[in-house]
């Protein structure tokens, strides 16, 4: 079937259009006209608001309330272009990955090595946590253990593409790649704990009970480049949409730590020097809910304020993986004692890793 | 023609049901559209990625929103094959 469409898609340019020629420019130039203007709006960003707060407003950079503005226009605007051209990027690469290959991959896999794979497939696969629910039935009727599939189900949200390119932009690579790696390593142990635990018998018996009907049908095969620049387009739209009033919350308590907040308030709560800081800010991270964007700029402003980047990370990840309404999700799969442990066994690792960062840092 | 939107009720999925909609419409079809929110069933489908569109029991797409030019073509292939 889906050929049968991208032959009529082709054929409809050259039938409709004046110049057929043109639309081969067209690929090439539309695609250099954005990113250049994506890269020019990027870098004239933090220089216009320097000039429109400090000199046309002639607010005092040393001022609270300057420093409070500043940080709020500038960072809303990075990162809503960060945003974009990490979501849409993300979304044409991944339409190369599916659920139903992953699932695939993962069929009769033994525990360790599945929790391996699931872990790493969870951050690749294009996955929404609307669909954790239908995946989660699939995946173990389809015969992969639970704690597999637990690893995927963590893993996906854990390792966040959206964190991962803000961290890099913000911190450096470096950053990033210790929070992929502890990331990764959660899901795996956690999986496996959890699978160890013989956690089957608190999913509900409806799972086990599902009959996979119909022909499982690859959700991202035979897509045309311009279906997959399309979704990624469209994508960053939903994204942004759904996500704009954590990401003005975000900013706005990071620009009223960043003008506001006295210089030691933070770190004499949350400082290196407070052993309890990690597990202070694991507690607080997990009821709070936001996403990786909306968390980006607290992040930034308590690190500015000299929190270590452990306990940064650690809260990050409470926040972004651990969420009442993914828990109200899978409370539908999974009975309250398996979603008890869940959010315990992540729970610690994530506190784990925040200690064993700034232990190393 | 029975067409099924499979989906919890996220943005994509009322985007699909909204597209398919109009394609009924444009091709003058006489189709019963409902929305399938019921996990066990979505599941049943074979569908592990939302949204998903069904016409007369067949999962057609599943994981993305087609165009509304490609839901025709698959309204039309649908129809012309019974």
């Amino acid at each position: 079937m889906s050929t049968h469409a991208t032959a009529g898609d082709a054929a409809t340019p050259v039938a409709g259009s004046p110049r057929p020629a043109a639309g081969r420019w067209w690929r090439v130039a539309v695609p250099v006209v954005v990113a250049a203007a994506w890269l020019a709006a990027y870098l004239v960003n933090e220089p216009l608001w320097d000039a429109v707060v400090y000199h046309l407003l002639g607010l005092r950079p040393q001022s609270r309330l300057g420093s409070g503005v500043h940080f709020f226009l500038t960072d809303s605007v990075k990162i809503v272009l960060l945003l974009a051209g990490i979501i849409f990027v993300v979304t044409v690469l991944r339409s190369y990955m599916s659920v139903e290959r992953t699932r695939a991959l993962l069929g009769g896999r033994r525990e360790g090595i599945g929790n391996v794979m699931a872990a790493g497939l969870g951050v690749v696969t294009p996955f929404c946590s609307c669909s954790a629910v239908p995946a989660f039935i699939g995946f173990v009727a389809a015969g992969v253990p639970i704690g597999v599939t637990l690893s995927f189900l963590i893993a996906s949200p854990l390792v966040n593409e959206i964190a991962v390119g803000l961290l890099a932009t913000m911190f450096g690579w470096k950053i990033a790649g210790l929070y992929i790696a502890a990331g990764l390593t959660i899901a795996v142990s956690a999986g496996w704990v959890l699978g160890r635990l013989g956690v089957q018998r608190w999913v509900e018996p409806f799972v086990f009970e599902t009959r996979l009907g119909g022909q499982v049908i690859d959700s991202t095969a035979g897509l045309s480049l311009a279906d997959r620049v399309r979704m990624g387009r469209e994508e960053v739209g939903t994204i942004l949409r759904k996500i704009w009033p954590y990401l003005l919350v975000g900013i706005g308590l990071g620009a009223v730590i960043h003008g506001w907040a006295p210089q030691d308030f933070f770190a004499r709560y949350a400082g290196a020097d407070n052993p309890f800081g990690v597990l202070i800010a694991v507690l607080v991270g997990v009821p709070l809910y936001s996403n990786a964007a909306g968390v980006m700029p607290l992040v930034q402003a308590l690190h500015d304020k000299g929190l270590p980047m452990g306990t940064l990370l650690a809260f990050m990840m409470a926040v972004v993986a651990l969420s009442l309404p993914e828990m109200i999700l899978l409370r539908r799969v999974l009975r309250p004692p398996l979603i008890a442990v869940y959010l315990g066994v992540v729970a610690t690792g994530i506190t784990a890793v925040g200690y064993l960062f700034n232990a190393i840092l | 023609m029975h067409i099924k939107i499979l989906g919890p009720g996220c943005a994509n999925c009322h985007a699909l049901e909204r597209r398919t909609r109009e394609a009924v419409a444009d091709l003058g079809l006489t189709a019963e559209i409902s929305a399938v929110t019921d996990y066990p069933t979505i599941a049943g489908y074979g569908v592990m990625s939302t949204p998903a569109l069904v016409i007369d029991e067949q999962v057609v797409a599943a994981g993305h929103v087609p165009t509304k030019a490609q839901i025709t073509g698959l309204l039309t292939a649908a129809n012309t094959g019974h």
